[in-house]
């Protein structure tokens, strides 16, 4: 094992989990975390739920400071790194530049902030700073207009929504979640956040953001004294990129996260990486392939391990009384069976890719431990028990 | 403040005081005891915040909550019946002085 100095630029949970994973792992060289937010690393998670109704943002924090001295993990936040200079190994950081052995890019994704007329007044919800504006924002009655049905956009609604403001969302694609979820699971959502007296625009991009509103592309205008753009992410490959680094789509990483250049990793929504089930390249937003990565990565670094990543995708989202868990990993196309239980099963090629359940955990962690199987099972296999995976 | 001891695998005894109303598992991160990782945050998303209730404490603890069966399935160490989701169990004044096993991993 090299002991020569790790520099992981980006400190949220999964930066923040690759230095606790690889003082776990027994690396005992110098390990520099780089955050260009203030504080200490933080959970995001929450941001648009608990928090929002809650405001405890000292709950939010993954560790104390005392733990980062304990484990002698260098934290360095609010530094933004500037560049990399990979002859030299070494980051830039204003004046000052940091030699590593080993570099892992964490550096998540941003707002995407699409070019309208006055988005400007939209507000973000992705930093602890963005969160903690929305709730002081929400103190007094709000016309809220979401912009985006995304994961963001709608837990954010839910929660305006049961806090008594009167809330709209206009999604430009035809339905909720559709990069994520079934039609079928879209189809329940809908009819969730209308019972919650949400107004759904499906189907009707926004235009324009006023000070009265925001515009949809068929005429209609929303009222609105709170904007949110919730339009989805693109992922920080600026550094990757002028560095000379494959991006597409996120920083390119072989099965074992590295890039082409064996002194530099990438983890979590930043990393565009080969999917084991799939064979696909994706690039996932969620704790679930930060963490999996940073441990990942860590055990490459500090053992030498080779394996292909192979951890099954998970990811939850909490709106209003649903707990929206997806085990798996479903391509556009892939088909889909609802279940009476209300759980959606997804399939590729005859085989279960992903299962989407709604407060249902048994079923969600079966799921993943049946996709997490060599090959995962198939739709006949499934279909002679009744489609009930718990029975497995 | 109620108070909670965690004895890790290795022995390692650490007891903190409990805000009132935050979890086993909150109180644990916040005087960062290692041997709890709490990997969703207390979202009953992951298995990888369990803990052995002590025998003495068994009673007082009470039972698991919904879904908390389904999740500690996945545990990485033995489920026994004393198995807990540290982030299911708020600190009350009646649990001062409760006392937690931690399990040899979590992930």
């Amino acid at each position: 094992m090299s002991m020569g100095p790790v520099v992981i630029v980006g400190a949220g949970q999964g930066g923040f989990q690759a230095a606790l994973s690889l003082r776990q792992e027994g690396y005992e060289g110098p390990i520099t975390l780089i955050g260009a937010e203030p504080g200490l690393p933080y959970q995001r998670p929450p941001l648009s739920k608990a928090y929002l109704k809650s405001g405890e943002a000292e709950k939010l924090v993954l560790r104390p400071q005392k733990v980062f001295d304990a484990k002698d993990i260098t934290l360095r936040t609010g530094t933004r790194v500037e560049g990399l200079d990979r002859a030299a190994r070494q980051v830039v950081i204003g004046d000052e530049r940091l030699d590593y052995e080993t570099l892992i890019l964490a550096t998540g994704t941003r707002n995407l902030r699409p070019p309208l007329p006055g988005v400007e007044r939209a507000l973000d919800l992705r930093t602890l700073e963005d969160a903690a504006t929305l709730r002081a924002a929400l103190d007094q009655p709000r016309r809220v207009a979401v912009i985006g049905g995304g994961f963001i956009g709608l837990e954010f609604a839910a929660v305006a929504a049961s806090l008594g403001h009167r809330v709209s969302l206009a999604e430009a694609a035809p339905r909720l979640m559709a990069r994520a979820v079934s039609p079928e699971m879209s189809e329940r959502f809908r009819a969730l956040h209308e019972t919650l007296g949400t107004a759904l625009y499906l189907g009707n991009g926004v235009t324009e953001v006023t000070g009265q509103g925001i515009g949809l592309a068929d005429g209609t205008r929303l009222d609105a004294d709170l904007v949110l753009l919730a339009a989805g992410v693109c992922p920080n490959v600026d550094l990757a990129k002028a560095a000379g680094l494959e991006v597409d789509n996120g920083i390119v990483v072989d099965a074992t996260l590295r890039t082409a250049d064996p002194h530099i990793f990438a983890l979590g929504d930043c990393a565009a990486f080969p999917e084991a089930r799939s064979g696909a390249r994706v690039r996932l937003e969620s704790v679930q392939a930060a963490t999996d990565h940073a441990r990942a990565i860590a055990k490459t670094i500090v053992h030498g391990t080779t394996d292909p990543y192979a951890a099954v995708p998970w990811f939850w989202s909490d709106q209003h009384d649903c707990k929206l868990q997806i085990a798996g990993l479903a391509l556009p196309g892939d088909e889909s069976v609802l279940l009476d239980s209300g759980a959606v099963l997804r399939f590729r090629d005859g085989r279960l890719s992903a299962v989407e359940t709604v407060n249902d955990a048994k079923t969600h962690m079966k799921a993943r431990r049946l996709l997490a199987q060599d090959a995962a099972p198939t739709r006949d296999s499934l279909l002679e028990r009744n489609y009930d995976l718990t029975a497995a | 403040m109620p108070k909670v001891t965690y004895i890790e695998h290795d022995g390692t005894e650490t007891t903190l005081e409990a805000a009132s109303g935050d979890s086993v598992m909150e109180t644990a991160i916040a005087g960062g005891v290692d041997g709890i990782v709490a990997e969703c945050g207390g979202s009953m998303m992951c298995a990888t915040c369990h803990c052995y209730v002590d025998d003495a404490w068994i009673e007082r603890t009470g039972t698991r909550s919904e879904g908390e069966d389904d999740m500690l399935e996945s545990a990485v160490c033995e489920v026994k019946p004393t198995s807990r989701l540290s982030c299911q169990i708020a600190m009350t004044p009646e649990l001062d002085g409760l006392v937690v096993h931690l399990p040899e991993e979590q992930v």
